[in-house]
């Protein structure tokens, strides 16, 4: 029943003031055919859901079977709509929210670019260590580092280096596992 | 060729044979040819040659939803993909199983702009359950196959096979049907046991219980129908169906409401609004059904058995949602209901059948008879009357025609109403008639059409020419798009803008260009003997009935409304048609 609605005159948890929006991070295993990166982004173009991060890689050659994160902004009902859409696809074989079967573990990769000379490019080695940040190519004018970890660190580490000559960034989006032995359904 | 190997072309065709498929509806073009040399080649599966290929897959389609099989179509590649999109995304919204295998450019040639080249898996990829390009002729057999299974397992849709000339030509292993499934895609047919027991247990509870059922019962089979009938009978509960849903339960059952939703009867919706507990099966919620979606039966519990999960609170959140087949879960219903001896409240369930007869005492269809113009809804009441005892075959087109035909022809038996519900496809009822007659030759399949849409698709009056299809136009010909008109009557200050119709044709002689029979009603009093005259013509007919030109569709639920805030035809008289819908109303549609 939906007595608890009836102040707002609202009968639907839908149609009240704007429910808060929720980061979540969905872990897809599909097919790894031709087009399916193309049907799931079009899922989410067409039915207007957004996409923070997206990663895609083949996990099993031999299964042909890739592993899609998508990191995605919603309501909770569009958050369970999104997995249901998704579940749905043909070439899709299971569908995980990591977000709330706890505390998963997300992973992101950087490689960041600073071109300076001085104090400032001795700072940005410096700040690359205190990140665990390697340095994968080094020049006398500008480094490449190499970070990886939770993307609000990655994040904080590239906000650092902007005064520092920030250059460019390649990050490749966010890879999700969940914790403990079990294994999604391939 | 080694042996036991077939070129790709062969391949399509035993496929479809070792599928049961009968009748493909289709056009040739170049990048098909091999597929059409191998039908000519062959007599298990007949070819209906259609004049354009929406028709094709719109006849596939009226194939599909009056006989419970899979509808085939079979179009070249670039404008035959294309022109077929309209009828994909019609069977998509309404779950039609439906087969559409396209010719491509030759693979080499894929990717260049070649002569009649598109991207189709990428075009139909948003209007298809899914679809396939088959890259190599060995795996041809497979896809085929599984193309079938898609389609006609879980929620039924579309499936675009697209197969490139070359493979046609190419020679490869062919593999029958048999234990082919997609390797991944297991739809949940059974529902949770759990999940009815409490189902079950609420209904039991109800003292204002509505049955609301879709296109998923008539999807579902007969078997649903009929346990469907059984669990009304049993229960004494009222029913109401979408447009989709008619005839699944019979109009003439005494449980019966109407239809609901914007153009539905007045009993049904209010009962919708004021009910205790709705038990939704399979159908979807759809706008054209909520109405104002937080006035939407703000009291009740909701139940809502779908077979396809994403529906499940999509926008109305339900409070037991039961995912699977329909049949299979009222028949558990049916079984918990009996084994636990449940009854509902009998004192309850007739004050709430008292307040549903006082709604019904509004009489929410009546209109103003005339004697000198025949009104449309006259019009289908006595195509309705006349019909009685035929086994007959309903299609419409879209707009106020199809919910006349909706509200005043009624419908005893699942599979015989063919009507675009999601998409709303103008020119869809004449080939879906095609497609119909194709399966039922010997029953009397009507398309009730509108004079606007029915020129959208008129072209396959040839197709049911050839093939001696006789089926029967009945275009309430008012001369303008009437729902359009209606629409800017009530929402657009009465501005009719570019919605009459000047120039029409004439329906008789086209009919006799056609090479078929037209025939014109102009008066009531004539109407019921040219009716009779047109059922009694073995040929396809082109009815022109004349109808009052200014006629609207009421009851209507107006946009921004809810489902007890109907407005009725005697509250909107011709005057004041432009002021019964407030500015903010005005806003939401």
């Amino acid at each position: 029943m939906n007595a608890h609605l009836a102040s707002t005159g609202s009968a639907y948890f839908l149609e009240t003031s704007k429910p808060a929006v929720e980061t979540h991070t969905l872990s897809v295993i599909v097919d790894n055919e031709p087009g399916v990166l193309a049907r799931v982004i079009g899922l989410f173009s067409g039915r207007g859901y957004n996409i923070d991060s997206l990663t895609v890689s083949e996990t099993q050659h031999e299964k042909h079977v890739s592993r899609i994160t998508i990191v995605t902004t919603g309501t909770p009902a569009v958050i369970t709509q999104i997995i249901h859409q998704l579940d749905r696809m043909v070439p899709v074989h299971s569908v995980a929210d990591l977000t709330v079967n706890g505390n998963a573990l997300t992973r992101e990769l950087a490689m960041v670019k600073v071109a300076g000379s001085g104090e400032k490019r001795v700072e940005a080695l410096r700040l690359a260590d205190a990140f665990r940040a390697r340095v994968i190519d080094a020049g006398t004018q500008s480094f490449v580092f190499e970070i990886t970890g939770k993307p609000d660190k990655v994040d904080q580490f590239i906000s650092l280096m902007v005064p520092l000559g920030l250059v460019e960034v390649a990050r490749t989006g966010v890879a999700g596992i969940a914790r403990g032995a079990e294994g999604m359904r391939v | 060729m080694a042996t036991g190997e077939m070129t790709g072309a062969e391949i399509v065709l035993k496929a479809l044979a070792d599928q049961g498929i009968e009748h493909v509806f289709g056009y040739p073009g170049g990048a098909v040819l091999p597929i059409y040399d191998e039908i000519f080649q062959q007599e298990k599966v007949k070819h209906i040659l259609v004049r354009h290929e929406q028709g094709a897959t719109h006849a596939a389609e009226g194939y599909a939803r009056s006989t419970g099989k899979c509808g085939v179509v079979l179009v070249t590649s670039g404008p035959g993909a294309t022109n077929a999109v309209t009828g994909l995304t019609d069977a998509l919204m309404d779950s039609i199983p439906m087969v559409c295998l396209t010719g491509q450019v030759p693979t080499h040639l894929i990717g260049s702009d070649a002569f009649q080249e598109c991207d189709t898996v990428g075009i139909t990829r948003p209007c298809t359950k899914h679809n396939y390009l088959v890259k190599d002729v060995n795996d041809l057999a497979r896809i085929l196959h599984e193309a079938f299974y898609v389609a006609t397992h879980g929620r039924p849709g579309p499936v675009v096979v697209d197969i490139p000339k070359d493979v046609q030509f190419a020679t490869g292993k062919y593999v029958g049907p048999k234990n082919i499934e997609h390797k991944t895609y297991r739809p949940k047919v059974k529902p949770d046991q759990e999940a009815i027991r409490r189902a079950v247990e609420l209904i039991a509870t109800a003292k204002r219980p509505i049955l609301y059922t879709g296109g998923g019962v008539i999807n579902s089979g007969l078997t649903a129908s009929k346990l469907l009938r059984e669990f009304v009978a049993m229960t004494n509960i009222p029913i109401t169906s979408t447009l989709m849903g008619l005839g699944a339960y019979p109009a003439s059952g005494k449980n019966w409401l109407g239809m609901l939703g914007m153009h539905g009867m007045y009993e049904a919706n209010m009962a919708m609004h004021d009910c205790d507990v709705m038990i939704c099966v399979g159908a979807r919620f759809d706008d054209r059904i909520t109405g104002r979606l937080n006035a939407f039966s703000p009291g009740s519990k909701k139940i809502h058995i779908d077979i396809d999960p994403s529906s499940i609170n999509k926008t109305v959140r339900v409070d037991i949602p039961v995912v699977g087949d329909v049949a299979h879960a009222l028949d558990d219903m049916i079984r918990v209901w009996k084994a636990k001896s449940l009854a509902l409240d009998k004192k309850a369930l007739e004050a709430w059948w008292k307040e549903i007869d006082g709604w019904r005492a509004r009489d929410c269809l009546r209109y103003r008879k005339n004697a000198d113009v025949i009104m449309p809804q006259y019009a289908i009441e006595r195509l309705y009357a006349l019909t009685r005892g035929k086994d007959v075959y309903i299609t419409t087109e879209v707009g106020q025609h199809q919910m006349w035909a909706a509200q005043f022809f009624r419908f005893d038996e699942p599979n015989r109403w063919m009507t675009s519900g999601g998409l709303g496809t103008m020119g869809y009822g004449l080939p879906a008639a095609v497609g119909v007659q194709q399966a039922h030759p010997k029953s009397l399949v009507i398309d009730i059409a509108g004079d606007a849409s029915v020129l959208m698709t008129m072209q396959e009056m040839s197709t049911a020419v050839q093939y001696r299809l006789p089926i029967k136009i009945f275009i309430i010909n008012n001369q303008y798009m009437g729902m359009v008109r209606q629409w800017q009557q009530l929402l657009h200050g009465n501005r009719l803008s570019e919605s009459y119709t000047d120039s029409l044709p004439d329906f008789v002689k086209l009919a006799e260009a056609y090479g078929c029979v037209g025939i014109r009603a102009e008066k009531p009093a004539e109407l019921d003997g040219k009716i009779k005259e047109m059922m009694a013509t073995p040929h396809p007919v082109l009815f022109d009935c004349r109808v009052a030109a200014l006629a609207n569709c009421f009851p209507m639920i107006p946009s921004g409304k809810a489902h007890n805030e109907m407005l009725m035809g005697e509250d909107v008289p011709d005057a004041e048609v432009g002021s019964a819908i407030d500015a903010k109303g005005k806003m939401l549609v």
